[in-house]
């Protein structure tokens, strides 16, 4: 299985997770192999990958809910698996994939008794129990039991919870999973609003389209991390590129004229040809000449661009 | 260890319980029916036939032993409740991914299921013990509360078998996902101080203020083992893992 790594090489920023051949096992089933992986200071790195790849394993290793099986792990300098452990607690934040809230308190009341546990002042959990409830438009029901709350609205509060104490580092983990359109976009937007504020967040999802909309690197991770970087790179190195030209009628002889230019696979579909390119601007006149000296009319030229689904499928399904 | 922590925890274990309707109607209600139905069953007693002040000592033994039996039932609720409950609305993760150690949520947990208990029993009793002189004073010529008997009672065998029960509790939570499985189970904790009781009552032992000291003590042998026990099954990788 190829791996694509442009994790590290180019990265100039403070890391502030970084693992090294991080693996854990459980029993006889390796959940997480040998992953290497560096995440900068304010960035939003998602993790994409289908059930049972080890995203979640690996955000409770890295929060240091479970111990790792060998390998290495650093959250802001912090070894992980080490005495480290409390430090590393206080400066990350996490919203598990059940929001585990206690719902017979108060809104308020369960982000005031986070906010003690993370050893905020009085003051402190005030002030930012309003400013986050104000946010996410729950300030008005901060005193009605979470209980009484939908699906989306104990996901906000979740989301609160796990920034409270001002973390470093934020772990999501499938913060919009089974939400509406609406609640979606809130907690969406909140991630957005935390980019903007240059905080470090650890994305896990299986929404591609979130990821697509907020992460600047995705990894794709099947228990193993199989490639992981900036979206665009990643499809370029994964896919190549490549050239449609649609036409009034595709012939033999237009065809013909274009695998004589020799610039790579030529696939014919319907009336379009789908061409293998690796320098569009310098290629794409010549190929257009061709095809007109072969009597073709063109109707348009576009580039044509994967998206985040068909590489991730393209990698998970390898 | 943060015991500011452990008080955190606690006494948010306890604005859940005061939402419960059945903790609360079990926390109080069974400590008002004991301290109110004893007194009532010892007048029944002599309104029938006269007592002699030796079976009426020996019958009011009996009766304070009760308070042991019931600081022992009273945490099989509410541990059920701190454990069982959270582990029902998964609310462990976030609670393990704060910088509290396990020792403090230990603690903390233990700590809400004791202090309510222990607080009710004492105050069963002092109604109990209140009721109680009244009712014997003309049989006795005195007050029979408070004495060594139930000073002993009260102040050491009560909170060790509560601590007890806590403990058993602890680990009965750690093994079962139901809430009335996990209070069936813990109702067990009872079998051992139940059975100092039938055996008081069979005159196998007399539950006078030696016995009670060395009762007292091996249950604080078992707390011991019980408290190095709940600390190896309270793991966080565990409980997240493998706890169902």
């Amino acid at each position: 299985m190829r791996t694509f790594n442009y994790a590290c090489a180019d990265l100039k920023g403070t890391a502030l997770i970084e693992t090294e051949n991080l693996t854990k096992r459980f029993g006889g089933i390796t959940a997480v192999e040998g992953l290497t992986l560096r995440v900068e200071e304010g960035e939003v790195f998602g993790l994409l990958g289908p059930n049972g790849a080890g995203k979640t394993t690996t955000m409770r290793m890295l929060s240091c809910l479970i111990s790792k099986t060998s390998g290495e792990a650093r959250v802001d300098g912090y070894e992980i698996g080490s005495a480290d452990s409390i430090n590393i607690r206080k400066i990350v934040g996490v919203l598990p994939e059940s929001v585990g809230l206690f719902d017979d308190l108060s809104a308020y009341k369960n982000l005031d008794f986070y906010g003690r546990l993370y050893e905020c002042a009085e003051e402190q959990r005030r002030t930012r129990i309003e400013q986050f409830l104000t946010m996410l438009g729950l300030w008005e029901k901060k005193d009605i039991a979470v209980g009484t709350f939908s699906k989306g609205m104990k996901q906000k509060v979740a989301l609160a919870r796990a920034l409270i104490h001002d973390p470093k580092v934020i772990f999501l983990d499938e913060p919009t999973a089974n939400l509406d359109p609406e609640a979606s976009k809130t907690i969406r937007d909140f991630i957005l609003e935390m980019k903007r504020e240059k905080r470090t967040v650890f994305l896990n999802t299986h929404n591609l389209d979130e990821a697509q909309r907020v992460c600047d690197r995705i990894g794709i991770m099947k228990t193993k991390l199989l490639a992981v970087g900036p979206l665009e790179e990643m499809k370029g190195s994964l896919w190549g590129r490549k050239t449609v030209v649609r036409l009034e009628r595709v012939t033999d002889a237009i065809v013909a004229a274009v695998k004589r230019l020799g610039t790579g696979k030529v696939e014919v579909r319907d009336a379009e040809l789908i061409i293998d390119v690796s320098d569009p601007d310098r290629e794409n006149p010549t190929i257009v000449d061709a095809i007109v000296a072969s009597g073709g009319r063109v109707r348009f030229v576009d580039d044509l661009s994967p998206t985040l689904e068909d590489v991730y499928l393209r990698l998970v399904r390898n | 260890m943060k015991l500011w922590k452990s008080w955190a925890v606690a006494t948010n274990d306890f604005s859940i319980f005061w939402k419960k309707k059945y903790v609360v109607y079990s926390l109080v209600g069974i400590p008002v029916t004991l301290s109110i139905g004893l007194p009532l069953a010892l007048w029944l007693i002599m309104q029938g036939n006269p007592v002699s002040v030796r079976e009426l000592e020996v019958v009011l033994n009996a009766f304070s032993f009760l308070f042991i039996l019931l600081a022992s039932f009273l945490p099989t609720i509410l541990a059920s409740y701190s454990f069982v409950g959270e582990k029902l609305e998964k609310n462990l993760e976030p609670l393990l991914a704060t910088p509290t150690t396990d020792g403090e949520l230990l603690l903390g947990k233990g700590l809400a299921a004791f202090l309510p208990s222990i607080l009710t029993t004492y105050f069963g009793a002092a109604v109990f013990m209140g009721l109680v002189d009244r009712l014997a004073y003309h049989t006795l010529g005195t007050n029979y509360f408070p004495n060594w008997n139930t000073t002993v009672i009260l102040l050491v065998a009560v909170p060790i078998a509560c601590t007890f029960s806590v403990g058993v509790n602890i680990i009965i939570s750690s093994l079962v996902s139901d809430l009335r499985a996990a209070q069936q189970l813990g109702i067990l904790v009872l079998l051992p101080v139940g059975g100092l009781y039938v055996l008081a009552e069979r005159d196998f032992m007399s539950l006078e203020v030696t016995n009670l000291i060395i009762i007292s003590a091996l249950l604080l042998v078992a707390d011991a083992f019980l408290f190095y026990l709940s600390k190896v099954t309270f793991r966080r990788e565990e409980i997240l893992t493998k706890w169902k």
